[in-house]
């Protein structure tokens, strides 16, 4: 009899399970309508934007969408709600290879967002000319974040090339800023040398010697140095730097700025094949737009991203030290050029970093 | 018993030689359980406790507030629609295979032990992109089938279930099996000679037998369900609020220097490490029960 009462309320979980699943099923039919509902956007009350973005972005976006999703709602009276997917560029440009349906991606370099467009036009070719100043709203460098009181003595890029000098980067493979860090290193060393790229090699190749680990991700490098304490000199990215000056502490970290950096272009573009899916072209080039706007251009500076509008970056050149700074035209003639030399497989980069 | 006299009569005069040799035995075993303790703390209870420490560092309002933020909350959510979709099915399909396994004799039999095993001996980063290659909307196998159909797998929840299925797939075989080929098929036999049919043969014979080692199966697929990260990670495409299972939340909170916050969302995760804990100990216990009688 026991046994039989027993056997019973198994077969009454069982069947609590099968409901809780019938109901997901449910929920996922309604989730699906609702998605329908969205395609027409005329009528539509409201919409959601995916924002595919690369590793350092959080906190700017975070702020960003709040600001966007008020002025929508003013202009035009839809709610809109912007999702955000962060990670290393190169490895967030493969997601929307492999169907991640990014309405907008904002990656770290030009070249993550051609290549999304390698095996099948996702988006259209001539997507850099779409936005003002090559696309790219705002703009960045590469700067040294070292441990208080800057024991190791970090002064330029010299310093990193030393032997003894532990530095920590991302991996150029995956990571977007990895792929600036390293090609202003290079550019120091060709501006030092009368552009020779033997010497140059030599020197891209002494620093990353000194390198103990490749994160794949900006992010995951910062927390390497911050949190775990690894490394003497972390090359990052000069947005970063100042965050992890205000969230961890002035008195922990310091920042130095090396006599001559490149100038660093993370670009944004609309996915075209997806938002002409989804039927949200409008607000997602309107999302982009905002972003050359005062309020966005305020925001990027706020989150220690250089502006391109000259009012705002009047406001703030305090914050911002005066480094002389390329870019990655002049030095290696593009991108394309610079990730088929430097990145691709069988590269410079990977004779260098062959151990 | 007439040798047990002499024996009695020795042991009461010992010799100092034998009798350091006894005290020399005492040692090693307080030795050997203190090592084991002392591992026991550094690597379970120092760590345990550092979470929950981490967790409330900033006080109680923080840490309630970090696991009912709405991001939060929709990874909270996911990974228990997941693990409600995952622990049934996989509950089925263990003791299908179980059952099969350990009461009939059939050709390939130790294939499907082997197939069964094979998402403890894979990668759970290869699994995930077994499920990029598979469903992919641009260059996966099934694309014309997805697309035709306006289908969304991966870099949706749907896809994070499938992964976690795969993941969790041989918990609940792999804990009953042992002990569906202890017990033998003596009892079904009997009752099927008695005239009961084949379920309520099932219900009433093998179910109860073999309950407390299904229970221990489903916690540890509800567990690992829940906790899943690298195969999860590699099909979530990452966005808040959609495809972040709670471990990616932790992940992405502890990226944005949001440390507390980041440990008090794990300490949900070992919390349900520490009932599932309690609850092999029950069943344990509950089998040793069972085998007495």
């Amino acid at each position: 009899m026991e046994r039989n009462k027993k056997a019973k309320n198994i077969l009454k979980i069982s069947i609590a399970s099968l409901i809780i699943i019938a109901n997901f099923v449910s929920f996922t039919g309604c989730a699906k309508e609702t998605s329908k509902n969205r395609g027409d956007s005329g009528e539509a009350k409201s919409v959601t934007l995916l924002n595919v973005s690369y590793d350092p972005t959080r906190e700017l976006y975070q702020e960003y969408n709040e600001a966007f999703v008020k002025h929508w709602k003013e202009k035009t009276g839809q709610d809109v709600t912007v999702q955000q997917s962060h990670g290393g560029s190169g490895s967030q440009a493969r997601t929307v290879i492999d169907g991640n349906e990014a309405d907008v991606v904002t990656l770290a370099l030009a070249y993550d967002i051609d290549s999304i467009n390698k095996n099948k036009e996702i988006l259209s070719k001539d997507w850099q000319k779409r936005l003002p100043h090559n696309s790219t709203p705002y703009t960045s460098t590469i700067v040294f974040l070292v441990r208080k009181g800057n024991p190791k003595n970090i002064k330029d890029w010299d310093d990193l090339a030393k032997p003894g000098v532990e530095v920590i980067t991302p991996n150029p493979k995956t990571s977007g800023g990895a792929r600036w860090n390293y090609l202003a290193a290079w550019g120091y060393a060709l501006r030092k040398n009368g552009n020779d790229a033997e010497k140059a090699k030599e020197f891209v190749k002494a620093i990353f010697a000194n390198v103990p680990v490749l994160d794949s991700g900006a992010r995951g490098s910062t927390t390497t140095f911050v949190e775990r304490g690894l490394g003497d000199v972390l090359i990052a990215w000069e947005n970063e730097a100042f965050l992890s000056l205000n969230e961890l502490g002035k008195d922990k970290f310091e920042i130095v700025v090396p006599s001559v950096s490149i100038l660093a272009e993370p670009p944004v573009t609309v996915v075209d094949s997806v938002v002409d899916k989804k039927g949200t072209r409008e607000v997602a080039e309107a999302y982009l737009e905002y972003l050359y706007s005062d309020e966005g251009q305020e925001i990027a500076a706020k989150n220690y991203y250089r502006p391109r509008s000259e009012e705002v970056i009047k406001k703030y050149t305090s914050q911002f030290p005066e480094i002389e700074l390329f870019t990655i035209d002049e030095v290696f003639g593009g991108w394309d050029k610079a990730q088929k030399e430097h990145f691709d497989d069988g590269g410079v980069f990977d004779q260098i970093y062959e151990k | 018993m007439a040798g047990s006299i002499p024996i009695q009569i020795k042991t009461a005069k010992t010799t100092p030689a034998e009798r350091r040799a006894v005290k020399g035995s005492k040692i090693v075993p307080v030795i050997l359980t203190a090592i084991a303790i002392l591992f026991f703390i550094l690597m379970l209870i120092v760590p345990l406790i550092s979470v929950f420490a981490k967790a409330f560092e900033q006080g109680a309002n923080l840490y309630f507030a970090s696991i009912t933020d709405p991001i939060a909350w929709k990874a909270i959510k996911l990974t228990l629609i997941t693990i409600a979709i995952t622990v049934p099915i996989n509950t089925v399909f263990g003791l299908t295979a179980a059952w099969a396994i350990a009461k009939f004799k059939f050709k390939g039999k130790n294939v499907l032990i082997t197939f069964i095993d094979l998402p403890f001996s894979i990668s759970p980063v290869v699994a995930g992109l077994i499920f990029v290659l598979l469903f992919s909307t641009s260059h996966g196998l099934l694309a014309p089938l997805l697309n035709a159909w306006g289908l969304k797998i991966i870099f949706a929840p749907p896809g994070i279930i499938l992964a976690t299925l795969f993941v969790t797939l041989p918990f609940v075989a792999r804990e009953i099996i042992p002990l569906m080929e202890a017990q033998g098929t003596t009892e079904e036999e009997a009752a099927l000679t008695l005239g009961a049919s084949g379920w309520k043969t099932f219900w009433l014979v093998t179910l109860p037998n073999i309950k407390w080692a299904l229970l221990y199966g489903i916690m540890l697929t509800a567990a690992r369900s829940a906790g899943e990260f690298g195969a999860v990670s590699v099909v979530s495409g990452h966005i808040r609020g959609l495809t972040n299972t709670v471990p990616l939340h932790v992940e992405i909170l502890y990226n944005e220097y949001k440390f507390s916050a980041a440990f008090a969302v794990a300490s949900l995760l070992t919390l349900i490490a520490l009932i599932n804990l309690i609850v092999k100990n029950v069943a344990h216990w509950k089998i040793k029960q069972q085998s007495k009688i």
